[in-house]
């Protein structure tokens, strides 16, 4: 009789807090609302950022978490007391909790299928990037099916078999049968995969050369935290660099000795003819980078001391890429993914991609690399006309030499 | 077999040991106890697993509000938060500290340190690991470890920035970034320490497992856990010693002018004069030991759901052979699987070809074990203890960030997702949560092993729902944001247009992993409160198989009393038809358990068949069986 008191007691006690919490918010709400209409606008900003304004919050939250598991506790003394079976069966209570996460779980898979789905980038814009697009497709749908079937197997089987003291679990050890069938399936299933991701990999980086159809190749470099452009001119070769060089007004170390490098062109932006293969020669000057054109599924890193090729065929102009979006401010662009330090998170260039002759007008308007100040430095003549002589070359020779000196000493 | 011999002459010794008086320092501190180390590595992976969480929710708070001032990060950070805004330096800082915390203090030298510690002398019944004093030096190593780590907070420049990978130049060249001057050989010099205390550590396990079993304790009867701990161990000696080689190089580099991961470098027009070296050779390195890291840190949370989803779904582990092998292949094909990481660094793209075929076959034993778990629950009677619900959320999360992994092992694939959120989202499933979800379940599980209490259930659900739902609300976005194109490590979102679109699911993923923080406190306040004020616990409180439930509660040097016990039978006799027990402990001999004997239990031993046969003709009734 004692412990029943108690457990009035306690119940009631519970009560009592319960109904204080209530009024007491109830009380608040009033004053506030009360607050509200005297001075019209009270200005919640400073409340909001305020760090002992979230601890109390949490304070409340942990009180009336406590106040729950208080009253939870209460109830199954009570339960006990009163000769019953226990409380709450937890187990039928988690049982149901993870169907109910199945439910929910797979709806919101659904949701973020479809709302944050749609958010994604474009259909690639470049002949590799549909094969890459079709790999990725083909992959979603085995995993996603593998990933439905599993979960609800595991929380249906969560629900089903929840404890019940009546029933004994199945001894079942092991089934070398089924064990075979569910390795060989996956087996297979990634053989697939696996071959596919192969074939088109391949496809990408090892291309066969059309000598009717040669790549436009373009330089790339990156240092922290910018990117600089090279176009080869009317050669069509990108010529040689040599990071000894750098120099301020040489930022790139373009070594102007080598006849192709004379007639490269800077540009602001990268400007790209549709159709045609483009070969991007990608190095950097500091620290590694990475060159990233999410719309072309195009990257890979820039490396000092060493030059990396990507070699893609960009198939939708800018132009087309609006309308397909529905974008009249759509742009390409290519940016840095590799961790380079402080500006790394803005690290960005445009792309456009335009029909052959807005290129060919484009690429006509664009400076050399090589100005007066240039010339002078390699000992070239000031005039444009690139004119080579044996005494030419040696005096660069010993200019490069000079310079490589020089950083040595360093 | 000689090692029993042995271990006869160690009972005796520590038999005497036990009358030696134990003073603060001796029982605390600097414990030889392989119980009392491992409860120091749990408690010191908490701590450092509270500090990671709060570095991530630092930077959370700036990407979901990258224009906003908030004060109290001044008066926390000072100049690292002025005006209230986290620097774009600290925040690479916050991102490189939180990654290496992680993966290394708390998934490695947390989950290993402290389960194989407790669980491999108790589950094989040793007196203690093979050398107590280099467990010891095991411990402390890794402590300083942690204090030269987190020292890196208090010093001028900041902490190591360059990502938790630390790829050169960035990490090598002090003028690239801030962080990459002393904090950055702190970090090395915390690394180094941290390597030695992993190695003193995992040659304790393997010659632990391998040489001092009890009596009848041979290989196929280790419970799961041991397995994976042993082969976690293995990994740990085999790959661990490679980055060492690595740091000390990059020290070389870094201090004294060598050129081995430089080349070709000008920072604005100042050229420096390294050349020859090249900064792939550093990435061949560390993902050497990288990706077998994340086995390391995976396999011992597959060892321990095993066991617990074994013992409460009261049931035998389907396929215990299947799982042991499964997770033989993944320690041998991790060995092999590094290139992943470096598709697109410039690597050979032949290379890139031939890690994605090895890459895409180590799903294979990944998804043997995934349906071994699946056909474990099947027709079980699963009882929901807190453990069990952690181990049944790590096989959601192994599952989910398992299957991303189809994505990103495939080169072609990884072209467009390298270095995205995808793969944020990827690796926190797959091994931050899995793995620190098997942590928990060992934590709820083993408590009462290791303190003799039992943690409050209630808060144990609690703690399991918010932290469950939370890093679901967290981790699955983000993938959406990698299949966009947005790249990882960035500091803020605003400065390009197809970015803005991402920035209020940023603030959702922030109040979710603000949510999964706080949940994180009803674990903490359980834990410290349960060891002093839990209620005590009984011997066997889940009705468990395995030898550490024979020993008692109340610890004691030697771990058992008098002789260590004989182990008879497999780990996984539940629910045995025949038996009026659902569980028959290891220890328990066939000879007491006549009515549910197999023939299949026997492994070919005549004389044992034939004496089984006689008392079942002698005993009709026990034929029911199924």
């Amino acid at each position: 009789m004692s412990l029943r008191k108690f457990i009035t007691n306690k119940t009631t006690a519970a009560l009592a807090v319960l109904i204080t919490v209530f009024a007491n918010t109830s009380v608040f709400a009033q004053d506030a609302a009360a607050g509200a209409a005297a001075a019209p606008k009270v200005d919640m900003g400073e409340v909001y950022k305020s760090v002992i304004f979230y601890i109390l919050v949490f304070l409340a939250v942990c009180l009336f978490i406590a106040i729950i598991g208080k009253a939870i506790r209460v109830y199954e003394l009570s339960r006990e007391a009163q000769g019953k079976s226990v409380g709450i069966n937890w187990n039928r209570v988690h049982a149901s909790l993870f169907a109910l996460f199945l439910v929910i779980g797979l709806y919101g898979v659904y949701w973020e299928y479809t709302v944050h789905g749609a958010m994604l980038l474009p259909d690639a814009a470049s002949e590799h990037g549909k094969k890459i697009d079709e790999m990725f497709n083909l992959t979603l749908i085995i995993t996603t099916i593998v990933f439905v079937v599993t979960h609800i197997l595991l929380f249906g089987f969560s629900y089903i078999y929840k404890y019940s003291a009546k029933r004994k679990a199945y001894y079942y050890p092991h089934n070398n049968t089924i064990e075979k069938i569910w390795t060989i399936v996956p087996a297979l299933v990634l053989t697939v995969l696996v071959l596919m991701g192969f074939l088109t990999w391949r496809s990408i980086f090892f291309k066969v050369e059309d000598p009717n159809n040669k790549p436009l190749q373009i330089e790339v470099t990156s240092e922290q935290f910018k990117w600089s452009i090279r176009y080869p001119g009317a050669d069509g070769i990108v010529g040689n660099k040599n990071y000894k060089l750098t120099t301020a007004t040489n930022t790139l170390g373009i070594d102007f000795k080598d006849i192709n490098s004379r007639d490269d062109e800077m540009a602001d932006e990268m400007v790209l003819p549709v159709g045609k293969p483009v070969k991007l020669i990608l190095t950097s000057k500091d620290v590694i980078h990475s060159f990233y054109m999410p719309h072309f599924r195009v990257q890979l890193n820039t490396v000092p001391g060493m030059r990396t090729i990507f070699e893609f065929t960009p198939t939708k102009t800018t132009a087309e890429m609006q309308q397909e979006t529905n974008d009249p401010n759509f742009k390409y662009l290519f940016l840095c993914a590799k961790i380079c330090g402080s500006g790394h998170y803005n690290m960005q260039k445009v792309v456009r991609v335009v029909s052959e002759a807005e290129y060919k007008t484009w690429i006509a308007e664009q400076k050399t690399y090589l100005n007066d100040d240039l010339r002078k430095q390699f000992n070239l003549p000031v005039a444009p006309a690139p004119v080579k002589s044996v005494a030419d070359s040696a005096a660069t020779d010993s200019t490069a030499a000079k310079t490589n000196q020089m950083a040595l000493n360093k | 077999m000689s090692t029993i011999a042995l271990h006869d002459e160690h009972n005796h010794d520590h038999a005497d040991h036990g009358h030696h008086k134990e003073t603060l320092i001796s029982k605390y501190i600097f414990s030889m106890d392989h119980k009392m180390i491992a409860k120091q590595f749990l408690i010191t992976g908490i701590i450092m697993a509270v500090i990671a969480m709060g570095l991530s929710i630092l930077f959370r708070i700036q990407l979901a509000w990258p224009d906003q001032n908030f004060p109290f990060l001044e008066t926390f950070l000072g100049k690292w938060a002025e005006g209230g805004r986290i620097k774009p330096d600290f925040y690479l800082a916050l991102v490189t500290i939180h990654g290496t915390i992680m993966v290394f203090f708390v998934l490695t030298a947390g989950l290993s340190g402290t389960f194989s510690n407790l669980l491999i002398p108790l589950q094989l019944g040793a007196r203690d690991m093979a050398s107590p004093f280099l467990n010891m030096l095991s411990y402390w190593f890794f402590f300083t470890a942690c204090v030269v780590m987190m020292s890196s907070f208090f010093i001028q420049t900041g902490p190591a920035s360059g990502g938790w990978t630390v790829y050169p130049p960035l990490s090598v060249v002090a003028k690239a970034m801030p962080g990459s001057g002393m904090g950055m050989t702190l970090w090395l010099i915390s690394m180094v320490l941290f390597v030695a205390s992993s190695l003193m550590g995992g040659i304790n396990y393997v010659s632990t497992i391998l040489n001092m079993r009890t009596k009848g304790m041979d290989l196929w009867k280790m419970p799961l856990t041991i397995w994976a701990f042993f082969l976690t161990a293995i990994l740990g000696i085999l790959s661990f010693p490679v980055l060492v080689a690595g740091v000390v190089l990059m020290v070389f580099d870094r201090s004294f002018g060598t050129s081995f991961y430089l080349s070709d470098i000008v920072m604005g027009t100042d050229i420096l004069p390294n050349e020859g070296g090249s900064p792939i050779l550093w990435q061949h390195l560390f993902w050497f030991l990288g990706h077998p890291e994340v086995y390391i840190v995976i396999m011992p949370a597959l060892g321990i759901s095993s066991e617990v989803i074994s013992v409460n779904s009261r049931k035998p582990i389907f396929g215990y052979h299947a799982m042991v092998y499964s997770l033989i292949g993944i320690t041998v094909l991790s060995f092999i699987v590094w290139g992943h990481h470096m598709f697109v660094t410039g690597m050979n793209p032949l290379l890139g070809g031939v890690f994605m075929i090895t890459t895409l076959i180590i799903a294979v034993p990944s998804a043997v074990k995934t349906f071994n778990y699946l056909a474990t629950l099947w027709r079980g009677n699963i009882r929901f203890t807190p453990a069990m619900l952690f181990a049944i959320g790590l096989v959601s999360f192994f599952i989910s960030g398992g299957l991303t992994g189809i994505f990103l092992g495939n080169a072609s694939l990884d072209i467009n997702l390298h270095d995205t959120y995808f793969v944020v989202a990827h690796f926190h499933l797959v091994m931050g949560s899995a793995a620190i979800f098997g942590m928990l379940a060992g934590v709820y599980h083993w408590f009462p092993k290791m303190f003799g209490r039992m943690m409050n259930a209630k808060l144990g659900y609690l703690h399991f729902w918010l932290t469950f739902i939370a890093a679901y609300l967290v981790f699955f976005p983000l993938h959406f944001l990698g299949l966009d194109g947005v790249p990882r490590r960035y500091y803020a979102f605003t400065e390009f247009e197809f970015m803005k679109k991402w920035l209020t699911v940023n603030v959702f993923v922030t109040w979710a992993a603000i949510m999964a923080a706080l949940a994180q406190v009803a674990f903490l306040f359980n834990f410290f409160y349960s060891i002093f004020k839990g209620k005590v616990s009984p011997q066997n409180p889940w009705e468990s198989n395995t030898l550490e439930w024979t020993a008692p509660v109340e610890h004691l040097h030697g771990n058992w009393p008098g002789e260590i016990p004989t182990v008879y039978r497999w780990p996984y006799d539940y629910s045995k038809p025949g038996h009026h027990e659902d569980f028959i402990p290891q220890t328990v001999p066939f000879s007491q358990t006549m009515s549910s004997n197999l023939p299949h239990d026997f492994e070919g031993n005549a004389e044992a068949e034939k004496i089984q046969q006689d008392w079942e003709l002698a005993n009709p009734v026990a034929e029911n069986k199924s």
